[in-house]
């Protein structure tokens, strides 16, 4: 069952080659066989087989029943699934059990899909390597001694290691190209309002995008098809045309332009790294393609806007959590303690700091300086990528600046973390569409991967020329050794 | 001895009336249960988004026109960051550096006849809160009014008494009902104000340190607060001390402000724009379809009142200060032309009644129709004054026309002047020690036979023939 495409999965579920029942049973054999070290699943739905079987009886039965009936899929534990537990893998968050259901997951059961279970993350979504998760640091199925990167680290190990068919991620600065880079899947960034943020619960709202994390561009474009609508609940949703963008993969990507930006290739990329890329660029070339060498000026500033930026942002979403109404409550003898317990108690480190860093670039006499100084280089980044795209159809570079690392090796320099993302964030604070998918591998076997970026609402032509090169280079997209 | 002038501006936030709340489809009525109006949205559980109740813009143009603002074409919506436990996203959204109308005033009425223009520097749209309900040993959450859509509306530093001040929250409350927008009811807090108030030695000096004296929750309220706090700064002032800047709250049970916290103890609220919201954008046309709506309001009332129905200023201002009124008075007028008997009527008897039941004109059980025929009755001389109380009364009473009870009760006027001299005739021989005093020019004693005389016709004599009747008698 591994290896096939949403779309054979469904022909098979439809012609009774396999049933709902066992293709569930096999992913919770699986978790039940490997997740113990890869430590994706924060949560496994209980109720999934019964689900899946519910699904068998109506096939059974003709009913009509929707494209994706019975294929179990699983989500990042921020993304809210109606009665499963939302950690955002943070203590704060114990308990809580969202009584609503989001926009994504409710498209995704629309659709037919079941959901398995919900996956680790950074908490709040803050990190590069998924070890600030307060529960499971996920681990890379490639090598299990070295992070899947992050924040969506424990979607891009379920859908590396087989224990989903596919994943949902969020991106707010990098977090599903650079675990799918990592873990070697191919994970995309929608244009800031194509996925509804309803019931995804915020790390930085003007930069979060809800995105598939999948093992194929076909999947990938497949899933953001059923994802990618209009919803009135998000003000910031944009409503455009529906559309099904497996339609856009036909392969044929003569003549188009490809920008090739110089920053993007800056010191701290590995040599590694560059030959892979360069080695796809080569392959495009050979598509008929047109490579151009562009320039991105304000790249070099996209690190420090961001985290004021998205520090400001989570400062004041994250204020919520104060154990009035739900999740963690520390007890205290008055509110005032509290407040402080609660929040020191539930929130880890890294949380923390940027809470403190987002109150400090709010706070009077230094916003002007900090925030709406940002707000402005923002601006400027965003001219990057409009001027860019009058140019070129597409940017091509680097996703992550290295392979995936040893667990522990960057928990104590959260600057060399930051710098994990050092490609992807620019993308956010422009808000366009962008793609990771697995370009080769290190010397020690581990996936590299490359990053398309679009302009906005551009992600039918992007997913084409993914697959284009998908199909011609086939990269493995799992380690043997879990087949 | 010296004197001060106090400089008072105020910010009064304003519960608007809409169905729903401002970021969620909750009902937005007020008494429910505790926690029962309330929704995944509101209650602010991760992962949800506000999304705007448009009903909120259209009341808050329609308040800012009537207020005579100017309208942004484009407004933006912030955070205002604090942690309580009645705030459940530990923000409060608002708007802060551009609100959505700027630049209005209206005018007030002095006690010397005079007019004052008070400007009006900014309204913007808010949420408000929930509350607390502190009990012995707990304090418990309702959320219930979290996400009430309100408007605050800020005044300059134009106000120079108390009395301005109540003037200018009536006249304010009076124009919002006008327009629709809320029911201004400051008992229930759907109008709540904050003032800030300092002092200065003359009108020409610079303003002096200011306090904000919150938590005033009625009309005299707000008079006494800030009586007592311009005495209280004076008394500072007097005794050599400074003024601090400082936020106060009144105490409505003694009278007294007092410190709640200072200026080094204020709040950051580390204000910036909501990223979960977009920009208001109002078209040109959506602002001129307002326009087009708008009604009459009560300057323009007034001014029409006084002209077209020859009111003195002080019965048109009556008329109009409520909108109810103006209207029931409109339609009585339309039953019966005399504008000025039915005001009179209006302001004495159906204001009693309104007292005394404590309701509003429209339950008050007589329809404008009846008073208006109960003054027609007079007007014909078929009742006198005093029996027409006692028809306006029972007509309130059973909704009867006042004809109807009238000619059943047999309340006719006597203007018979046969009859109403043997009244008479019977009265002065009844208190003939009186009647000699009356004949010597004691005039006083004129009260004292009518009233014998109406005893006497219970009530029926018609006074203008009595009256020369009474004089002729005793010449």
């Amino acid at each position: 069952m591994l290896g096939k495409n949403l779309k054979q999965l469904s022909e098979a579920l439809n012609k009774k080659e396999i049933s709902s029942a066992e293709l569930t049973q096999f992913y919770l054999d699986r978790i039940a066989k490997y997740d113990g070290e890869i430590r994706a699943y924060n949560y496994v739905n209980p109720n999934v087989l019964d689900q899946a079987k519910a699904v068998d009886a109506k096939r059974a039965k003709g009913e009509a029943l929707p494209a994706y009936a019975g294929i179990p899929m699983a989500l990042k534990d921020l993304i809210i699934q109606k009665d499963m537990p939302a950690t955002c893998s943070s203590r704060i968050l114990e308990g809580f059990v969202p009584p609503f259901q989001g926009t994504a997951a409710g498209l995704l059961e629309d659709a037919g899909f079941l959901c398995l279970g919900k996956l680790s993350m950074d908490e709040f979504a803050m990190g590069s390597s998924n070890e600030t998760a307060y529960y499971k640091q996920t681990r890379n199925p490639w090598d299990t001694a070295k992070v899947p990167g992050g924040s969506s680290g424990g979607s891009a190990a379920s859908v590396a290691a087989g224990l989903t068919t596919f994943a949902l991620g969020s991106d707010t600065g990098g977090s599903i190209r650079q675990p799918a880079s990592l873990c070697g899947i191919v994970g995309m960034k929608p244009t800031y309002g194509r996925v509804s943020r309803f019931g995804l619960i915020a790390f930085a709202s003007s930069l979060d995008q809800i995105g598939p994390m999948t093992s194929s561009i076909y999947d990938n474009a497949a899933v953001l098809s059923v994802i990618g609508r209009y919803d009135k609940k998000d003000s910031t949703c944009f409503n455009t045309p529906e559309a099904d963008y497996t339609k856009y993969l036909t392969g044929d990507v003569k003549g188009m332009k490809i920008g090739v930006p110089k920053e993007y290739f800056a010191e701290g990329i590995t040599q590694e790294v560059r030959d892979a890329v360069n080695g796809a660029i080569k392959a495009y070339e050979a598509m008929g393609c047109e490579i151009v060498e562009i320039s991105m000026p304000h790249t070099e500033y996209a690190v420090a806007t961001y985290y004021i930026l998205a520090t400001a942002e989570a400062s004041s979403n994250l204020g919520r959590y104060d154990g009035i109404r739900f999740g963690y409550r520390a007890e205290a003898d008055n509110l005032k303690d509290m407040y402080y317990k609660t929040r020191s108690e539930g929130f880890g480190d890294e949380v923390k700091r940027r809470i403190m860093l987002g109150t400090y670039v709010l706070s009077a006499g230094y916003y002007d300086a900090y925030y709406i100084k940002a707000q402005k280089v923002r601006t400027l980044i965003k001219q990057d990528f409009v001027q860019a795209f009058e140019k070129v159809d597409a940017i091509i570079c680097p996703t992550s600046p290295t392979t995936a690392f040893k667990a522990g090796e960057k928990m104590n320099d959260p600057l060399q973390m930051y710098l994990s993302d050092i490609n992807t964030i620019s993308l956010n604070l422009y808000g366009g569409c962008g793609l990771s998918m697995p370009c080769g591998f290190d010397k020690d076997g581990m996936p590299i991967g490359v990053q398309l970026l679009g302009k906005y609402f551009d992600e039918g032509r992007l997913y084409n020329l993914a697959y284009a090169y998908e199909q011609q280079a086939k990269l493995p997209v799992m380690p043997e050794k879990l087949k | 001895m010296m004197s001060y002038e106090p400089v008072i501006g105020l910010e009064v936030h304003v519960q608007m009336s809409t169905d729903s709340k401002i970021f969620c489809t909750c009902s937005n009525k007020f008494g429910s249960d505790p926690n029962t109006n309330v929704c995944p949205v509101c209650l602010g559980m991760p992962g949800v988004l506000p999304v705007l109740n448009e009903k909120v813009v259209d009341f808050t143009v329609k308040a800012g026109l009537a207020l005579n603002c100017q309208i942004r074409n484009k407004s933006v919506f912030a955070r205002k960051n604090y942690f309580y436990p009645d705030l459940p996203k530990a923000y409060q959204i608002s708007q802060y550096e551009l609100p959505i109308c700027e630049h209005g005033h209206i005018d007030i009425e002095l006690e010397d006849g005079t007019t004052k223009r008070i400007g009006i520097t900014r309204i913007h749209i808010e949420e408000d809160a929930g509350k607390l309900n502190h009990e012995a040993d707990a304090s418990l959450v309702d959320l219930n009014r979290t996400g009430t859509p309100l408007m605050e509306i800020v005044s300059e530093p134009d106000l120079r008494s108390a009395e301005e001040a109540k003037a200018y929250l009536q006249k304010l409350k009076t124009i919002l009902e006008y327009v629709e927008v809320s029911d201004c009811n400051m008992e229930e807090g759907s109008m709540r104000c904050d003032a800030n108030v300092s002092i200065r030695p003359d009108s020409n000096a610079p303003f002096g340190t200011r306090a904000e004296i919150k938590n005033v929750n009625s009309f005299r309220n707000v008079e006494r607060a800030i009586k007592y706090e311009q005495k209280r700064q004076e008394k500072v002032l007097k005794e050599g001390g400074k003024i601090v800047q400082e936020t106060r709250l009144f105490n409505a049970d003694t009278g007294v402000t007092a410190s709640m916290r200072g200026k080094e103890d204020a709040h950051d609220y580390r204000y910036f724009p909501d990223p979960d919201l977009v920009p208001v954008v109002l078209e040109n046309k959506f602002i001129d379809d307002i326009k087009a709506w708008m009604p009459e309001l009560p300057d323009a009332k007034r001014e029409r009142f006084m002209k077209e129905y020859a009111l003195s200023a002080i019965d048109a201002e009556f008329l109009v200060s409520v909108k109810a009124y103006a209207e029931y008075f409109e339609s009585a007028v339309k039953a019966h032309n005399n504008p000025k008997g039915i005001c009179n009527w209006i302001m004495g008897e159906l204001m009693r009644r309104l007292n005394e039941k404590q309701c509003a004109i429209n339950e008050a059980g007589i329809a404008p129709e009846n008073l208006a025929e109960v003054v027609k009755l007079i007007d014909e001389g078929k009742i006198s004054g005093n029996i027409a109380k006692q028809v306006f009364d029972e007509s309130a009473e059973t909704g009867r026309k006042p004809a109807n009870i009238v000619a059943e009760k047999g309340l006719v006027q006597n203007s018979n002047e046969d009859e109403l001299e043997a009244i008479v005739k019977q009265v002065l021989e009844a208190n003939p020690a009186e009647a000699e005093r009356y004949k010597n020019g004691e005039q006083k004693l004129q009260g004292f036979f009518m009233g014998q005389i109406m005893k006497a016709s219970k009530g029926k004599a018609n006074p203008g023939v009595v009256a020369p009747l009474l004089k002729k008698l005793t010449s």
